[in-house]
């Protein structure tokens, strides 16, 4: 080859590399789908000055809330209802592990309202400047064994996941519900190595609802919210692991009445309400 | 034989310099040289060069580092012997639905990975097409395996090396494989002895392009096989997940990234690139 070869071979690799480099840039934009804070970045807001005029002005624009991933069933039909009470104003939601939503908060994603799975994800919102005022509480929500309907494997126990063989998905630990896996699983003296660390609860949940696995660590909530898909387990430990929901306007809200406004209706009766009936505890 | 190309190379590559480039081309050139360079430096500027020690000696990060290289690495074996069979096909036999097959091979490029992951999943999953089989006569179950990981990376790398190889096919004069042939070559004898060594640099540069996707590979990767050190967590999993926690473990990670992909670009430069 010699000579030739090293001459055809750099100019195959660069002419390659040129082409390849305007593919991957189309694949790296696929990438991004996996980080789900993108876009709702793009969908930002562009934040029509509100009226200054103080009175009873109406709210319009939009109020993009950052929640986590176990609330996307009841944020999203309250968001329908808060649409409905305030016709100028437009929902949008970005669903995420709460540690993910923290983190792109601080790094200035443009969001109005936080809500968190954990105390300790809010923290790092508060902790980082980026909250308007103290967060409130808002719900609680403990975990549940999920299985396929039937359960096959009988898993009954927390102990039973340790079976030979069985897949089980948790959250990853920085997530709030792997993080309250970890605290039942340490309560009960539970020692196993799961399947996989996902990286929110509807991912290791649809791990279950896609057959991959046989059992997933996810909240009660999640577990009714999938339906017939999904059943339910019980089990003591989890008594040991509660998660209390806090959720706080955000001090760079773009939006900054609607954010206030919506964390009021979530507060107060209409979110009470959907966020009961979807299994939610009282704070 | 190989007298003829080396004479036409001397010739073109001794063209006449030109003046000055022209504003027009200068001036979004090198913006788009800085938007490139800008965020390298951020990396290197924000990286906790204190502490780099300890972080990179974290179980963490080698674990990562150690399952990225080597399922990369693997993916490109698998993305080698079976691209390079599949680029041939593609650039010296006619048959029917060809220029179809060449646009279905090509789909993975644009294809968003994560989407590449589910179909993997419903395909190769416990429950999927494939899969289901797997599991029943095998008992064997792809996702969440080392394996899974290395068929997620080739299956995103593969069209890289594909594309590349029938470049190199087509570009590569075939008289060589004509004459091979008029002496008395089989096909697959021409194709070893005549062809291979003629493209060479083409699957070369494919097999490189392959690798570094593959280490790069995030969507399908987490999608498919899920997300466990030491298994199937590589490094751009640790990356977007320490990033959330540990911002400056997620740099080193980028950090460890980038070196990666400089030493071999450097590498290959030392190899293919340095002409007298």
């Amino acid at each position: 080859m010699g000579a030739i070869g090293t001459v055809r071979a750099g100019r195959a690799i660069m002419a390659t590399l040129l082409a390849g480099a305007m593919v991957t840039l189309a694949a790296c934009g696929g990438d991004d789908d996996g980080k789900k804070d993108e876009k709702a970045t793009k969908a930002a807001p562009q934040t029509p000055g509100s009226t200054p005029a103080a009175d009873t002005k109406p709210l319009k624009g939009t109020v993009t809330v950052f929640a986590a991933a176990s609330l996307t069933e009841t944020f999203t039909a309250l968001g329908k209802q808060f649409e409905a009470a305030h016709p100028g104003v437009t929902v949008k939601f970005n669903y995420g592990g709460s540690s993910a939503l923290a983190a792109s908060i601080n790094q200035g994603a443009p969001a109005d309202v936080f809500a968190s799975a954990d105390e300790k994800n809010m923290k790092l919102v508060t902790d980082g400047k980026s909250a308007d005022g103290t967060p409130t509480a808002f719900a609680k929500n403990t975990l549940q064994i999920a299985v396929a309907p039937g359960n096959p494997k009988n898993v009954k126990s927390l102990a039973d996941l340790k079976q030979d063989g069985l897949k089980v998905a948790q959250c990853a630990p920085q997530v709030p519900c792997g993080a309250a896996a970890k605290t039942a699983l340490d309560a009960g003296g539970v020692k196993f190595t799961p399947s996989t660390l996902e990286q929110d609860v509807k991912a290791a949940l649809t791990k279950l609802t896609l057959g991959e696995v046989d059992a997933a660590l996810v909240y009660r909530t999640d577990v009714k919210a999938a339906g017939a898909k999904v059943v339910g387990v019980d089990f003591p430990e989890s008594a040991q692991a509660v998660n209390t929901y806090p959720i706080v306007p955000l001090a760079k809200a773009p939006n900054a009445d609607a954010a206030k406004a919506f964390v009021a209706f979530v507060l107060a009766e209409p979110g009470r309400t959907a966020l009961t009936a979807a299994g939610f505890q009282a704070p | 034989m190989i007298g003829s190309p080396r004479v036409r190379r001397r010739v073109r590559a001794e063209r006449p310099r030109r003046g000055g480039a022209p504003l027009a081309l200068l001036v979004p050139g090198l913006i788009g040289l800085v938007f490139l360079v800008l965020p390298l430096i951020g990396l290197l500027i924000r990286a906790p060069w204190s502490d780099l020690g300890s972080q990179l000696g974290s179980t963490e990060v080698r674990e990562a580092l150690k399952l990225s290289l080597f399922t990369a690495t693997a993916a490109t074996g698998i993305v080698l012997v079976l691209g390079v069979p599949l680029a041939w096909l593609l650039a010296r036999t006619d048959f029917p639905g060809r220029r179809l097959v060449r646009a279905l091979v090509t789909l993975p490029l644009v294809l968003p990975p994560v989407v590449g992951g589910v179909a993997l999943l419903l395909v190769l999953g416990r429950r999927g097409i494939v899969g289901e089989w797997l599991d029943d006569t095998f008992g064997y179950t792809l996702p969440f395996t080392t394996t899974g990981v290395i068929v997620a990376e080739a299956f995103v790398a593969m069209p890289f090396l594909v594309i590349s190889v029938e470049g190199a096919l087509r570009a590569a004069d075939p008289r060589y494989e004509e004459a091979a042939a008029t002496l008395g070559a089989s096909r697959w004898t021409a194709f070893r002895r005549v062809t291979l060594p003629l493209i060479a640099p083409g699957v070369a540069a494919g097999a490189v392009l392959a690798w570094a996707r593959a280490l790069g590979e995030f969507g399908a990767t987490i999608t498919f096989a899920g997300n466990f050190p030491g298994k199937t967590q590589t490094m751009p999993l640790a990356v977007y997940l320490a990033l959330e926690t540990d911002p400056e473990a997620a740099i080193v990670l980028s950090l460890v990234l980038l070196a990666v992909s400089v030493l071999i670009l450097a590498g290959l430069r030392e190899r293919w690139m340095t002409t007298s």
